[in-house]
């Protein structure tokens, strides 16, 4: 006799093998973009095209270089994840795994070179 | 008997044998534009990078983000933003377990596609 209780039993099964953790975190950063989107499209939008003195006065600002971060943060995690769903959905074996991880890979380099153009531009 | 054969079956979503409605279209946009905002996102981040190393390189990121090519990516990407937007709001009232029958969710397709148009109309006139 095992002395398991049912829910330990339970857990790590499942497709993702981490229940609906994956799904709650769309769900939560969705909702957290859903905010900052907007207001952010028009920072950035408005100072593409500015000359180099602008820009780097806007993203000097408190508010639209952590707004910025804070985007490319959540969206980029937001991607690697969304993006780990559609290569579950059409690939297999290890070229599933090396694709997962090349998405993962992407969407934190983005977030790092980010941070340093923001902190460099920001400080 | 030999061997069972392996069936090969096809891949989600089958889209080899799945009639195209409003609602599998804009389902599967969704996952497009999502996945497709990672070029604007690279450029758009390149040329912040360019911004914090030095004038001159600036001047070269610029130059590729507001040539015909910087325009035409940035424009879909206004565009996939603001459909992924509304598609993920949508998904997120779905998954309240609300608006699932047929024409309610079929209006909500139309309401991703026209309002998506809108709000990039809107943001090309603002920015």
């Amino acid at each position: 006799m095992r002395y398991l209780t049912a829910r330990k039993r339970a857990e790590g099964k499942g497709a993702a093998h981490t229940g609906t953790e994956h799904h709650w975190y769309m769900q939560v950063s969705a909702v957290g973009l859903a905010f900052m989107i907007p207001v952010w499209m028009y920072i950035f939008g408005s100072t593409l095209g500015k000359p180099y003195e602008e820009v780097l006065e806007t993203f000097s600002h408190p508010f639209p270089a952590i707004l910025t971060g804070l985007v490319l943060f959540v969206g980029m995690r937001h991607f690697a994840k969304g993006a780990q769903m559609m290569i579950e959905d059409y690939a297999r074996g290890s070229m599933k795994k090396g694709l997962i991880m090349l998405a993962i890979s992407i969407s934190y380099a983005v977030i790092a070179v980010g941070f340093y153009a923001l902190a460099k531009i920001a400080l | 008997m030999a061997e069972a054969k392996r069936v090969e079956r096809p891949l989600s979503p089958h889209l080899q044998i799945y009639r195209p409605q409003l609602t599998s279209i804009t389902s599967i946009l969704t996952r497009i534009t999502g996945n497709g905002l990672i070029v604007g996102t690279l450029l758009a981040v390149w040329w912040l990078l360019a911004a914090a190393v030095s004038p001159e390189y600036f001047a070269f990121a610029d130059a590729v983000v507001t040539s015909w090519f910087g325009d035409l990516v940035f424009f879909l990407s206004a565009w996939a933003l603001w459909y992924h937007y509304l598609a993920g709001l949508r998904h997120l009232y779905y998954d309240a377990g609300k608006g699932l029958d047929i024409p309610t969710a079929e209006k909500l397709g139309w309401a991703c596609i026209i309002g998506s148009v809108v709000l990039t109309v809107i943001t090309v006139i603002l920015v």
